[in-house]
């Protein structure tokens, strides 16, 4: 039987089709670009003895690194010759397919060393805070990882779930309104009950009345803007002070772990809503893969008819997760009420919903890839807002299609075609 | 799925474009249950909804409810009065209104239907776009930047050429419809060529649109002198779509645009060898492979026309309802018109009526707020909830308590992200 199993692994090891030429080349290409950007523009065309401050953590207290100082010009150097490297590899040896995310993925952040260099070597005495970069992007990717955690628990059981957009918008009103009656902590589990009571609309009229998944999600978003809106015009905002005004979570450092530089402030110097996006990541990732109820999902997901017949309540499983799924949303909906504005403001989580659908889809269904995907969006929107300040003269509306040119980009030349798992939308009623 | 099936109004309503085909056959259950019934009576249960919204936002209500348990028909009262009198600002917003058609002007006869129609042009337009891409299996998100494209290049044309009456239009027009279709059809060129999903890139194209946009009106040359503001150059007379009834009355000659487009999708749908690809393609794209036909020209095809109609719906905003491009051109069209698309079962005819019945909501919604003080979203929630209903027939069956013919209730099947 092992002796079988071996064979199997090493035919599959065999049969790993290399790369088209077409592909090889374009990849190819794509580095050579890199590398001599990085080379000339970033390396050889600054002004000699121009050195790049990049700061690493908070300067005093526990946890203060120094700053990292570079030579601007040999950094680019370097690092254009270490790109161009790895271009000739591809070009004439290539690589193969399992190792391509790595190698693009190193490229991409070797080339941003390079670029953050630059813009700090080349504006003169700039400081580029790493940390705070990184930071931001966490925090702009909160409400999408946790909204594309809801699509994934919800489209993992075999719903379409498109009304994300609506559940951050429910989330938010909730955690704002019971966070400024009753407080921040009530307001948490408001914007979850609030996701939620949005989930479970998804849930019956998806499950009980069949209705078309994709009309109905796309309708919950308008219904949850009209409403939230609606209460907001004719409530909240006359008596803004009492109705609107939740307290914001303040940063909790975790002991010990906010000591370690670098990673200290990065991560444990966060609020509530953020830790909650942790364990959530954790949980969900791991529950999906390696509980009897991850198992029970996808089957429920992939051929809900097989689930049943072995004795899964498919139509309950579905309600569960969808409305779980909901309240999850509805929690990142509350990263922008608790978490970070302080107010609820109509359309508050201005298509949020939509990049968290994306980066769902981009992230192959997976929590992993999902959270990835939610967090290289971030990244880029915070690389933008970076740039906007440290960076004149590029008009900053073309910074701001960086995050969604680069989704494009990866979508197109990364992730290619997507398979959804295989009931996704398809209402199952037993015959 | 057969022809006749294509008049069932409610059964079908959740089969967006043909999507349901095949299992979708279960749905002759529920015909012949007074489905046109149930279609009004969706709207009635949507309209007490929103009048609920409307009497819990009155003031005097409000009031009321602090004496409820003593005195509840004070509450009650009121409560009927200020949805009364919300749904009749609405109707005076939309169809027609006693109080300025008393001073005998045209104007004052026919404002509320101009507005009605002014707001239902581009809802049309872009009902239409969603709807044809449904048909071939695509999910059109990418509505608002298509638009912005649209009313973009045709607002250019507008004001930087300067060409003899007539032509200028029909230039202008043509620009938009193009710029449009440039738009939508990049993203069905991208996922012919590469497989990436049109939701993704057609949401990302949006906001690249808006950027782009935002850009262009901070730009000498496009920008309209002294330069403070982000509102571009305006329109000259001869690119603005003429005017229909002259006057204040704003209802210009893209209504015409959009039903000769509705026309158009139709022939194109119903009649044509390419329309019977696509909607082939959008009911089964591995047996449309397997029959010969190029599915992924399909896509590029059926983006391009989509995104040619939302483009014509940008020029309509851009050359007709406003002269000058601000950065909400798009008005929030782009969204709407998926509601539009689904609740016409996107279907041509189907897409011009739910066009009409939202630019009423729209039209009426602005006198709603201005008259009552009650929040125009109300119209955004009537208008989902309507949706909501008629994509569920069952619950409309099981409030009113109708009988249910058959077996299942409903049962049409959906088709999810892998086509």
């Amino acid at each position: 039987m092992s002796a079988v199993t071996s064979q199997v692994i090493q035919e599959r090891k065999a049969v790993e089709a290399p790369m088209s030429w077409g592909r090889r080349i374009g990849i190819g290409a794509f580095l050579v670009l890199l590398g001599v950007v990085s080379l000339w523009f970033l390396g050889l065309r600054l002004e000699g003895g121009s050195r790049a401050h990049l700061q690493l953590g908070p300067r005093s207290g526990s946890a203060h690194v120094p700053d990292l100082v570079l030579p601007g010009v040999a950094t680019g150097m370097a690092i254009g010759v270490v790109l161009l490297g790895l271009a000739a590899w591809a070009l004439v040896r290539g690589f193969r397919v399992s190792q391509l995310g790595w190698v693009l993925g190193g490229s991409l952040t070797l080339f941003l060393i390079a670029f953050l260099s630059w813009v700090s070597a080349h504006g003169k005495g700039i400081e580029v805070d790493l940390i705070g970069l990184l930071k931001n992007s966490i925090g702009l990717a909160v409400p999408l990882m946790l909204g594309a955690l809801s699509g994934v628990l919800c489209e993992r059981s075999g719903v379409i779930n498109i009304a994300i957009e609506g559940q951050l918008l429910a989330g938010a009103f909730g955690g704002a309104l019971l966070g400024s009656v009753l407080g921040s902590w009530v307001g948490l589990v408001g914007a979850a009950v609030a996701g939620a009571f949005i989930g479970a609309i998804l849930a019956v009229f998806a499950i009980k009345y069949v209705v078309n998944q994709i009309v109905l999600g796309v309708v919950l978003n308008v219904f949850a803007l009209g409403l939230t809106g609606f209460f907001y015009d004719a409530f909240m905002q006359q008596n803004a002070d009492k109705l609107n005004a939740p307290e914001v979570f303040g940063p909790i450092n975790i002991p010990v772990l906010s000591g370690i530089p670098v990673l200290g402030p990065l991560l444990f110097q966060a609020n509530i809503v953020v830790y909650l996006t942790y364990v959530l990541i954790v949980v969900i990732d791991v529950a999906l893969f390696r509980t009897r109820w991850g198992l029970r999902t996808r089957a429920v997901g992939e051929h809900p008819k097989a689930a049943d017949t072995v004795g899964i309540k498919v139509l309950a499983m579905r309600y569960r997760n969808v409305i779980m799924g909901g309240a999850v949303a509805g929690l990142g909906g509350a990263y922008f009420t608790l978490g970070s504005v302080g107010a609820f403001g109509k359309n508050i989580s201005s298509g949020n919903g939509f990049i968290a659908l994306a980066a769902l889809i981009f992230g192959r269904w997976s929590p992993r890839g999902a959270v990835a995907a939610a967090l290289l969006f971030g990244f880029a929107s915070a690389l933008q807002t970076l740039l906007s300040i440290t960076v004149p003269g590029i008009p900053s509306n073309f910074l701001a299609m960086l995050p969604y040119v680069a989704t494009i980009l990866a979508v197109a030349g990364l992730v290619g075609k997507v398979r959804a798992p295989a009931a996704d939308g398809e209402p199952y009623v037993k015959s | 799925m057969t022809e006749t099936e294509a008049e069932d109004p409610a059964a079908d309503a959740q089969q967006i474009a043909g999507k349901t085909q095949g299992p979708g056959g279960k749905s002759r259950a529920t015909r012949g249950g007074g489905n046109v019934l149930v279609t009004l009576l969706a709207f009635v249960v949507a309209m007490v909804i929103g009048g609920i919204l409307i009497a819990i936002s009155d003031s005097q209500t409000q009031a009321a409810t602090k004496y409820f348990f003593s005195w509840p028909f004070d509450t009650f009262s009121y409560g009927a009065q200020a949805a009364w009198h919300g749904y009749e600002a609405l109707f005076q917003g939309a169809v027609f209104n006693p109080r300025i058609a008393a001073n005998h002007t045209l104007a004052g006869y026919l404002g509320p239907i101009s507005e009605t129609l002014v707001n239902a042009t581009p809802l049309i337009l872009g009902g239409l776009s969603v709807g044809v891409a449904f048909r071939a299996g695509l999910f059109n998100i990418g509505g608002q930047g298509q638009i912005i494209a649209g009313a973009v290049i045709a607002g250019y044309i507008g004001f930087s050429w300067h060409l003899p009456v007539v032509l200028h239009v029909v230039v202008a027009v043509a620009g938009g419809a193009l710029g449009g279709a440039l738009w939508g059809g990049l993203a069905g060129w991208l996922k012919a060529r590469t497989g990436a999903h049109e939701v993704i890139t057609t949401i990302m194209l949006n906001y690249v649109a808006a950027a782009f946009l935002a850009y262009l009106l901070s730009v000498k040359g496009f920008q309209a002198p002294p330069y403070g503001q982000a509102i571009s150059n305006p329109i000259d007379d001869n690119a603005r779509l003429p005017a229909l009834l002259g006057g204040t009355l704003r209802v210009h000659a893209g209504l015409f645009l959009a039903l000769a487009g509705a026309v158009l999708i139709w022939w194109l749908l119903e009649r044509s060898t390419l329309g019977f690809r696509l909607k082939a393609v959008g009911a089964n794209q591995f047996a449309s492979r397997t029959a010969g036909m190029n599915v992924e020209r399909s896509f590029v095809v059926v983006m391009l026309i989509a995104g040619a109609l939302s483009g014509l719906a940008g020029a309509c905003q851009s050359l007709g309802t406003n002269v000058q491009i601000t950065q909400d051109i798009d008005a929030g069209i782009g969204f709407d018109a998926i509601t539009v698309a689904l609740l016409g079962r996107a279907k041509p005819w189907g897409t011009v009526l739910a066009g009409l019945l939202f630019g009423a909501l729209h039209a009426g919604g602005t006198q709603l707020q201005s008259a009552t003080g009650t929040p125009i979203d109300l119209v955004q929630v009537i208008q989902s909830l309507i949706v909501l209903f008629i994509a569920a027939p069952a619950v409309i069956r099981a409030i009113f308590r109708l009988r249910t013919s058959g077996s299942g209730v409903g049962q049409e099947l959906a088709k999810g992200w892998n086509g």
